[in-house]
């Protein structure tokens, strides 16, 4: 058991340990060591290019970090294929949402059950579209379909393999603002009693207020802040860095 | 409830399609039977392509696999001495899918112009082996004669029109085999493969082993058609290989678009028709109208002929 693991005790499901990663001159992440307990809800928060999708690569086996360690219940990550770490109960969903742009959103949601060896695919699939209402979607194909629903639709496929732990790459960018708080309740109350860990990386300080028990904030590749969201989200070096930069950018 | 009625149509349509030429084989001229036979040996390895093409893959190398299994075929008959038809057929599978099995191991990696041109430069390598190979006939090839047909001895006229329709009835259930296929979770992953391969591995599937085992079954059926049309002509040469060949394979799979296993079969009839058709009435510039038919179908049909039937019915 590694220092970080053992810091945390049994109750860490993901323990990251001096995760460096460069991009040339670019430090995308700089000695990183994150440790993430069971049936929290985390949000990574940081202006872009801080790292925070880096690490989420990382972790889900994308990237090969350059030196440093992972943990997950129990298995070293580093190294491992997207689809290796997927099977051991590490989803993710994206940013840009990754679907399967010719089939019906019924037809992807099929897919992914049937991957996920679901002995009764047909009547998974119903409920998960049901749980996210997205019935009224099912035969039309996913490459045609509004932002919002494109988004739901790509959380509810990664919600299927049944993950211990659920990494949200900002899950309400691209998504009208008063259709926000909508898509969160949904992932929220989806994963809720299902003893699911959630990360959500986020640019929205109302969502990650809201929804979130613990912040971490990136930048430049590090780490600056680390705590409940209320003391977080007043450190000074957030108000900096984070979102500071928000506010600019949306100016 | 849409879609099983779909698959139930096109299982009905397999169906008449057998019985059909099941009784083509006994009332047909003799010219026509030849046709059909070339049109369900060419169909069987554009059913091939369109698995691959489902996938997000074209090869131009299926004339590897089937010459192999024209070649495998012919050599059972000529010197094995085995004549049986069905353990040709078989046999001419069997080879061309071994070959796939270890050439798919590299294959199954690369994608787009590089996976279309290194199936090409396959079936360049075997062209150029037969080729220089004066035992096998070298470019004249040689002949095959099939005397039975699972144990049932062909001689006379009607005997080998026994031959012409079980085959039909063979070639139509591979078919609704792969109807099947299509209409299961590995059919729908081989979309999902062509859409974002990315979201499959993340989804924890192997994309690899999908990619590879779609080669597989594509060099299988064109194998099984490469025998078949061995064994309709009665003669194999290295032209069976030449790029020209398997160019024409996938002319006939962009006309018969992949939205149905009974496409390519009725493309490849087509193709067949126009041929015979043009090569007796314009020798010198058939090539040049099916230039211009191949030009039409990408600008008017990109979905292929089958877009034509589909439209109708519903």
């Amino acid at each position: 058991m590694d220092a970080a693991e053992e810091k945390a005790g049994v109750s860490a499901l993901l323990s990251a340990e001096g995760l460096n990663k460069r991009f040339g001159a670019v430090a995308a992440a700089s000695d990183i060591t994150l440790v993430f307990e069971r049936d929290s809800v985390v949000s990574l928060i940081g202006a872009n290019g801080a790292g925070k999708t880096t690490f989420l690569n990382i972790v889900t086996g994308y990237l090969r970090p350059d030196s440093g360690r992972i943990r997950f219940d129990g298995h070293d990550l580093v190294g491992r294929s997207p689809r290796e770490i997927t099977g051991m109960g590490l989803s993710r969903s994206f940013q840009i949402p990754q679907l399967f742009a010719t089939l019906s959103v019924r037809e992807n949601l099929l897919l992914a059950e049937g991957i996920a060896g679901a002995e009764r695919a047909e009547q998974a699939t119903d409920e998960l579209l049901a749980r996210f209402d997205l019935e009224p979607y099912a035969a039309r194909a996913a490459g045609l379909l509004p932002e919002g629903i494109r988004k739901l639709l790509d959380v509810a496929m990664a919600l299927v393999a049944r993950p211990k732990l659920l990494l949200l790459d900002e899950p309400t960018s691209g998504v009208a603002a008063e259709e926000k708080f909508g898509i969160m309740d949904l992932v929220m109350s989806a994963v809720r009693g299902h003893g699911v860990t959630v990360l959500f990386v986020e640019h929205d300080m109302d969502i990650v207020s809201r929804y979130a028990g613990r912040v971490v904030a990136f930048y430049d590749g590090r780490i600056i802040a680390d705590g409940p969201p209320q003391a977080v989200l007043r450190s000074d070096e957030v108000l900096r860095y984070v979102i500071g930069e928000d506010v600019r950018a949306a100016a | 409830m849409k879609s099983i009625m779909a698959r139930d149509r096109t299982v009905i349509a397999l169906v008449a399609l057998c019985a059909a030429l099941g009784a083509s084989a006994w009332l047909a001229p003799q010219w026509l039977v030849f046709l059909l036979a070339m049109a369900l040996a060419k169909g069987l390895v554009v059913l091939g392509l369109l698995l691959l093409m489902r996938t997000g893959l074209v090869s131009f190398g299926q004339g590897l696999y089937f010459g192999l299994g024209a070649y495998a075929a012919a050599l059972l008959a000529n010197r094995a001495g085995i004549g049986d038809a069905a353990v040709m057929l078989l046999a001419g599978t069997a080879c061309a899918a071994l070959v796939a099995a270890v050439l798919g191991l590299l294959l199954a990696r690369y994608r787009e112009i590089f996976f279309a041109m290194l199936s090409l430069a396959f079936s360049m390598i075997l062209y150029g082996l037969l080729v220089k190979s004066s035992t096998l006939g070298s470019t004249d090839g040689f002949n095959l004669h099939a005397k039975s047909f699972a144990g049932i001895a062909l001689g006379a006229a009607d005997a080998r029109r026994v031959f012409y329709g079980v085959s039909a009835i063979a070639v139509l259930s591979v078919g609704w085999a792969l109807h099947r296929y299509l209409g299961s979770h590995w059919g729908r992953l081989s979309s999902a493969i062509r859409d974002n391969e990315l979201r499959v591995e993340y989804l924890g599937a192997s994309v690899y082993r999908v990619v590879y085992v779609n080669y597989l079954v594509a060099a299988a059926l064109a194998g099984l058609g490469g025998a078949f049309a061995a064994l309709a002509v009665g003669h194999v040469d290295p032209e069976t290989v030449y790029w020209t060949t398997s160019g024409e394979f996938v002319f006939i799979a962009i006309l018969a678009g992949t939205g149905n296993v009974l496409a390519p079969f009725l493309a490849a009839a087509i193709f067949e028709a126009l041929r015979t058709l043009a090569s007796q009435y314009a020798p010198n510039v058939w090539q040049m109208a099916l230039g211009g038919a191949m030009l039409a179908i990408i600008m008017f049909l990109p979905g292929g002929l089958w877009t034509l039937l589909k439209r109708k019915p519903a």
